[in-house]
């Protein structure tokens, strides 16, 4: 039986999303001027951790389904 | 233009490597035997295989040259996937994958040992062995090139870095530790490329705006006004598109030929389907496959579109020239992610650009290491030993199969496009094979003697055809073509390879049914049991909602991508 591919998906995104959402946060705007001026780490970082939150969610909820 | 990566996208890059090494980690302990390591054990559930059968395919080939294709040949190449892939896939599921999983082989050539007979399987074995190196090589050289240029690294050091991971993670993990990589791969291009497509396209002024500005793009080249925005009304002559290709030669060229050559009997991507946990998950793995692969062209080709329209819009030009003086296409997508990502944001889709290269890699190499143990050391070198030596043997064909790819990728550096060498390899090698199959799966009159001629003269014929022809703008003599005589011109390479597949299929669909015809039969139809369509008994209707049915499901792909083709024509 092999592991849950889920769970590191849902790690990996989650530490993303947070490290993408902190960095949005503190960043200067003048970064953005690339960007069109849409601070996309913070927008992008919370879809990331959206999506990881949910693969994780999914996880757990299969390993409760295996007990 | 150059990338410059701040402290936090060096963090992003590196987390991503401690997963992908501590993935193939944690799998090690579950290495058992040969068929754990290469094989899988067939123990995958079908969402996971299913996209790693479409990551397998997603490395350079798709980051870079679909994007270079997309700016060089407007939405026209689109035909990659609406007339190529998606239809091939579903013909997979449905009709081929019954046979492959069916008959227990481990690997495509050892479906041929057993439909027609060794020297096929050998034949087969040994020219896939030389054309995953030399992909995983290419992809290789690619990545280094492209870091070297855009980082200002290395390029030795980059072979050697990027080979490093792949080599340890597949050492460790085997084939599974690759597909689930390449799971892992997956989301990172979908999540790393779609900010970034979404900033260019606004930048661009959207939809309407670019189709404009794309305009000046095809009339400067004397093409109508609406060639790059659209995929077939400039399809009626092979003058009338950069391509250089009608119709004709490309759903028959193309479509028929190089995409149900490449997905039907590629074992680099039919060995995720065959590692499924289940006959229904095997036949739902290329389906499962074909629905986000529908979609991406608004992923891989639109940026090249974009890039192209700017660098006309701009004045100084947007894309880098290359020594010729004409746009560099194959740096389409590093030029979009400097100029619009942020650091941050820019090291998501930095990594998801090395991901792709190292998993497009990855998948040859795990390709190549299990037909070299199964199908040309246990047959040919030293059969009859135990399984751990063959574990072994799989451990360490993974590391001959990386050194080649090293050579392979010194090699790659002499040409342009990446995607017309590959097409030109799959010419030689994959379009006369798709004739074998055709004939073993569905003719049972087909012959062991009729499949081996039959294969080698459609590669002949593919190499005589090469030597044979030439492509506007290359040198004769060369690996460009006609280094036998200059008999037969084309506008592109493109046209050019997609004409030499036709002839390649064509002499072995050929050749195989007259030398079957003459030959005496080597398999009786209760060995061909399981093996040919008509001595197969139908799978059962399982008790499956609709969503699982491979028929159902593959029917309304088609339409799907039917409708694709009609807003996009």
């Amino acid at each position: 039986m092999n592991f849950d591919l889920r769970l590191p998906i849902g790690i990996l995104f989650s530490i993303y999303g947070v490290l993408l959402i902190g960095y949005g946060l503190i960043s200067d705007k003048a970064i953005y001027q690339r960007s069109l001026d849409i601070n996309i780490n913070l927008g992008w970082g919370a879809v990331l951790l959206v999506f990881g939150a949910s693969m994780l969610f999914m996880a757990l909820k299969g390993v409760k389904k295996d007990k | 233009m150059k990338i410059t990566l701040g402290p936090l996208d060096y963090a992003i890059l590196i987390i991503y490597f401690l997963f992908v090494i501590g993935i193939g980690w944690v799998l090690k302990r579950r290495m058992k035997n040969s068929s754990d390591f290469l094989l899988s054990g067939r123990s995958i559930p079908a969402w996971v295989t299913g996209l790693a059968f479409l990551s397998a395919n997603l490395g350079a080939q798709e980051v870079i040259g679909m994007a270079a294709s997309g700016a060089k040949y407007g939405i026209m190449t689109s035909h990659f996937y609406w007339v190529g892939a998606i239809p091939a896939m579903v013909f997979l599921a449905i009709f081929m994958m019954p046979f492959y999983y069916g008959s227990k082989a481990r690997s495509v050539p050892e479906y041929l040992k057993m439909r027609f007979d060794e020297k096929t399987r050998g034949l087969n074995a040994i020219s896939f062995a030389v054309m995953t190196v030399f992909s995983s090589g290419i992809s290789l050289h690619a990545l280094a090139k492209l870091l070297e240029l855009l980082m200002g690294w290395d390029y030795n050091e980059c072979i050697l870095i990027s080979s490093i991971v792949v080599l340890v993670y597949i050492f460790l993990g085997g084939l599974t530790s690759a597909i689930y990589n390449e799971v892992l791969q997956f989301f990172m291009i979908v999540l790393g490329f779609a900010p970034l497509v979404y900033l260019a396209l606004k930048d661009v002024g959207g939809w309407t705006a670019l189709k404009e500005k794309l305009i000046p793009v095809a009339t400067s080249q004397h093409f109508a006004p609406g060639t790059w925005t659209q995929s077939w009304t400039h399809m009626g002559a092979n003058n009338d598109n950069p391509m250089g290709a009608d119709w004709f030669t490309m759903v028959f060229g193309l479509g028929f030929v190089l995409s149900f050559g490449y997905w039907c009997t590629d074992f680099l991507v039919v060995q995720r389907a065959m590692a499924a946990n289940s006959m229904s998950a095997a036949r739902r793995t290329p389906l499962i496959a074909a629905i986000p692969k529908m979609l991406f062209p608004a992923l891989v080709i639109l940026p090249g579109m974009i890039a192209i329209a700017m660098h006309y819009g701009t004045s100084g030009g947007f894309l880098p020239l290359a020594k010729d003086g004409t746009p560099d296409f194959n740096q389409t997508i590093p030029v979009l992610l400097a100029r619009y990502l942020p650091t941050g944001i820019l090291g998501i889709g930095f990594t998801a650009l090395m991901a792709s290269f190292m998993s497009g890699m990855a998948g040859n190499v795990t390709a190549f290491n299990t037909v070299w143990t199964y199908d040309i050391y246990q047959s040919y070198i030293a059969p009859k030993q135990s399984d751990n030596h063959y574990l072994w043997m799989g451990r360490w064909a993974t590391v001959v199969g990386i050194l080649v790819s090293i050579g392979c990728a010194y090699l790659a550096r002499e040409f342009n496009n990446i995607m017309d060498m590959l097409q030109l390899v799959f010419g030689f090698v994959n379009a006369p094979l798709f004739a074998t199959f055709l004939l073993g799966m569905f003719w049972r009159r087909a012959t062991g003697n009729g499949a081996f001629f039959g294969l080698l003269g459609g590669t002949v014929g593919a190499a005589l055809f090469h030597g044979l022809s030439l492509a506007k703008g290359n040198i004769a003599g060369g690996i460009k073509g006609a280094w036998i005589a200059e008999k037969f011109h084309f506008n592109s390479d493109m046209a050019q390879n997609f004409t030499l597949a036709i002839v390649a299929w064509t002499s072995c669909f050929v050749l195989t049914i007259l030398i079957s015809l003459l030959t005496a039969r080597n398999r009786s139809d209760e060995e061909l049991a399981g093996l040919v369509y008509s001595l197969t008994p139908r799978p059962k209707a399982e008790n499956e909602p609709w969503y699982m049915q491979p028929v159902t499901v593959g029917i309304l792909v088609m339409i799907a991508v039917v409708i694709l083709n009609i807003i996009f024509w």
